[in-house]
């Protein structure tokens, strides 16, 4: 958690604590995990989206709003807490999405898109076609030909977050002079999902394929050819979203391994009083302030749209993909076999933390994006 | 205590004084005016090297005194400037391009000199702080001693009372920079039959007098900062005695309070670049120059090493920033410090590894001998590790008073310590 939150802030995020904790406590994880083939329940996703799950990215007249005039700031304050309780929901692509569209939308897309992601009753997923960012997260390529001002789109793309669940899709590809993006309604000819599978167990993924998918020139977001910049952005605010998210898993992860290994005993004496375990909480607690400090640097830094936004995102994400799957490992460890059994909950937070580490660029493809940021 | 330890340095001006923009620009037009510049390619580490007595610093530390930029964050009423941590960020940033008597920095300024401020009498401070802000005086700790390191409290150089003074007799160890500094902090043991912290005072001591022999300590790199000191029948005046009698424990916590403080890079008493530490103003290019005057750039497994130590030090530094804020608002207990401490020593480490790495063949052996030398840089790799409390203590302080964790078992708890066995 930033160190430096308003009231309001702090407000809000006791707020979302709340809620999650009320309305979808581990074992409503569990449940969604078997029995919601969404991994999520709309009515509540939509309850979650009057609380501004959806909104803090969106300008006021777009019928947006943030709680400290830093949107990001505000909703990295929920990421960190759907992290806390591994919660389900697409509020990384939705928010991708929609930030893009309040960025680079025109009126009409705006008016068009923006009212229902916001209030909670579309949600939105990011297809990448192409590389972006240095970041080859696209399984599968998308082609674009030309035609009538807009373009056809031919191709695969996957596996993508919601995918499945998406109302609209945004489509990044690379078009003969630059990066172009689309939006596609999901429910456009020639679109069809298959299937794809996640380690998270309730963060669903899809295949997305395009046939001859026709998109008119006003489908185009942004300058054709020219949206590099507004992929780099949605990168920085993905990456910013997991990051946050990771931190707050592995902050719920370490409290209650402190926890049991206060509570049990062996040999007479509480685990917490072995020095050989002691310097291992040692060392993982110093990772997770740090962690929590370079999410928060990342977040603010993009937040302002930073020079140094490109480079201390991937100095986040490398620094946090690396440690909080090492954290959580050494919590399994600290527990024993318990910790590696279903019923655990580490699993959880372990698949949760594994997830975001590969989405969207690994530790070693943004340290290849810091050595490019140093000049190399 | 007083109210003028490094947490109550505001954070940004306030109203009453002078704006950070005006400072700042006032800081840089004076800085042209009287500073040297830096000469190409050295930097205020490789000059300090060079300046073993220190005379270029005292003589550089004047000049900032005299034109009114010493101690930024210190009091006025000491010779200080009584501005906040921003002014003081500010004046770094400006000075970045010009020499700096970055010997000051640590310990005088950042360490002994804040635990004057917090327990000294009014005497002692107006005796010494300004001296110390005008180059007069350098100081350094004396705590550690042959027989023990991590154990201080355990520490056997003995003051015994004789009538309005004390007489001091032992040794000291690792206190850097002895030779060239003119006084001390040294924590004694002044009553043998109470437990280890009851029985301890601090002591302002003046270095070079009859009595006192220091000698420099030659270190696995050739250098020779680290000294030990012997004290034979050295009278110190009771006025010098800094708290109270029997409670140098308290003092000594607070100094190294400080001390993590000032090796963690959070000190608002730090100006100039500070020491090796990365983070605080700009980031270390020693791995991109060694990489691009190898001609490895190109190369993956290069490039991702490089990478992997500027994430390390950007990270510290956003660290350093987050336990800062968080002790002084509150959020964190004030043995936090020990985080970015842990943190800093294990940066270093692996930042040696990586230049290691980098270096290749050229670490073990090599033909010019003006290039960096990595593998002799190498040698003094734990160097963070062990001063200013090992990796090991900082992870028990971190585990037992941040995380609450059981303390320690301790053969000497509680027992007067002319009955607890010490080398």
């Amino acid at each position: 958690m930033d160190l430096r939150l308003s009231d309001d802030q702090q407000l809000f995020r006791e707020t979302t604590r709340k809620f999650l904790e009320s309305t979808c406590p581990l074992e409503t994880v569990r449940r969604l995990a078997d029995a919601e083939p969404a991994g999520f329940d709309k009515k509540w996703w939509k309850r979650g989206a009057e609380l501004g799950w959806v909104s803090m990215l969106v300008a006021e007249e777009d019928g947006g709003g943030s709680i400290s005039g830093h949107g990001l700031l505000d909703l990295v304050l929920v990421a960190e807490e759907m992290g806390r309780l591994v919660s389900p929901g697409p509020l990384v692509p939705t928010n991708v999405v929609t930030a893009a569209l309040a960025r680079s939308g025109t009126p009409t897309q705006r008016r068009e898109f923006l009212p229902g992601l916001v209030n909670g009753d579309t949600v939105a997923a990011w297809c990448l076609g192409t590389p972006v960012a240095g970041i080859d997260t696209a399984g599968g390529r998308v082609e674009a030909a030309p035609s009538d001002g807009g373009y056809v789109l031919d191709g695969v793309t996957g596996p993508v977050e919601a995918g499945g669940q998406a109302d609209l899709y945004l489509v990044t590809i690379h078009t003969g002079d630059g990066v172009t993006q689309c939006v596609v309604p999901s429910d456009t000819p020639g679109v069809a999902v298959g299937p794809a599978h996640g380690l998270d167990l309730v963060r669903r993924y899809a295949q997305v394929r395009f046939d001859q998918v026709v998109v008119p020139p006003d489908g185009v977001l942004g300058v054709a050819g020219d949206a590099a910049a507004d992929a780099e952005r949605q990168l920085q605010i993905a990456v910013v979203l997991q990051g946050a998210e990771m931190v707050g898993a592995v902050n719920r992860a370490f409290e209650f391994t402190v926890e049991y290994a206060s509570d049990r005993y062996s040999f007479g004496r509480p685990l917490a009083s072995y020095q050989a375990l002691k310097h291992r909480f040692a060392d993982m607690k110093v990772w997770l302030e740090a962690a929590h400090a370079t999410a928060d640097a990342a977040a603010r830094a993009v937040d302002v749209d930073s020079p140094l936004a490109a480079e201390l995102v991937s100095v986040a994400k490398s620094y946090i993909g690396d440690h909080a799957p090492a954290i959580l490992q050494d919590c399994v460890q600290l527990h024993g076999g318990i910790g590696v059994t279903w019923d655990h909950d580490l699993h959880l937070y372990l698949r949760r933390v594994v997830t975001d580490r590969s989405q969207f660029g690994t530790p070693g493809d943004h340290r290849e994006r810091v050595a490019v940021a140093m000049g190399m | 205590m007083s109210t003028t330890d490094g947490n109550s340095v505001a954070e940004e001006e306030t109203d009453a004084e002078e704006s950070v923009d005006s400072f700042r620009t006032r800081a840089r037009t004076w800085l042209a005016e009287n500073m040297p510049l830096l000469p190409d390619g050295a930097t205020n580490q490789l000059l300090a090297r060079e300046d073993e007595s220190g005379e270029r610093a005292r003589r550089l530390q004047r000049f900032l005194f005299d034109g009114g930029f010493a101690g930024i964050c210190f009091p006025a009423a000491y010779g200080g400037q009584g501005l906040s941590r921003a002014h003081q960020r500010a004046f770094t940033q400006e000075s970045l391009p010009y020499q700096m008597p970055t010997v000051f920095n640590v310990p005088t300024l950042s360490i002994l000199a804040p635990t004057l401020l917090d327990f000294g009498t009014e005497e002692q401070k107006v005796r010494h702080i300004p001296a110390m802000l005008s180059g007069d005086e350098l100081w350094v700790q004396f705590l550690s001693e042959p027989s023990g390191g991590s154990d201080l409290a355990g520490l056997i150089t003995r003051a015994t009372r004789d009538g309005d003074v004390f007489v001091l007799n032992g040794s000291k160890i690792w206190s850097s920079g002895a030779f060239r500094s003119d006084y001390s902090l040294c924590l004694a043991r002044t009553d043998w039959q109470v437990p280890k912290h009851r029985g301890l005072t601090m002591f302002i001591l003046k270095i070079h007098q009859p009595g006192i022999e220091v000698r420099q300590i030659k270190m696995v790199n050739g250098t020779g900062e680290f000294c030990q000191e012997f004290f034979d029948d050295v009278p110190m005046p009771a006025t010098d005695v800094v708290g109270e009698v029997n409670d140098g424990w308290t003092v000594a916590s607070r100094l190294l309070f400080h001390e993590r403080d000032a090796t963690g890079g959070g000190s608002p008493y730090v100006s100039g670049v500070a020491t090796a530490v990365a983070g605080q103003d700009g980031q270390r290019s020693d791995l991109l120059d060694l990489a691009r005057e190898s001609g490895q750039t190109a190369d993956p497994r290069v490039r991702q090493l490089v990478a992997e130590a500027r994430v390390n030090d950007r990270v510290q530094s956003q660290l350093v920033e987050r336990v800062t804020t968080g002790i002084r608002t509150g959020a964190f207990p004030l043995p936090a410090g020990a985080i970015p401490s842990l943190f800093a020593a294990t940066n270093t480490e692996r930042h040696f590894d990586i230049g290691l790495e980098i270096a290749g063949a050229g670490a073990g052996a090599w033909i010019d001998d003006d290039a960096d030398r990595w593998g002799e840089t190498y040698l003094l790799r734990q160097g963070l590790s062990l001063g200013g409390g090992s990796n090991e203590m900082q992870r028990n302080i971190i585990s037992e008073r941040v995380l609450g964790m059981p303390r320690e078992y301790a053969a000497d708890r509680d027992k007067p310590f002319d009955e607890v066995r010490h080398n």
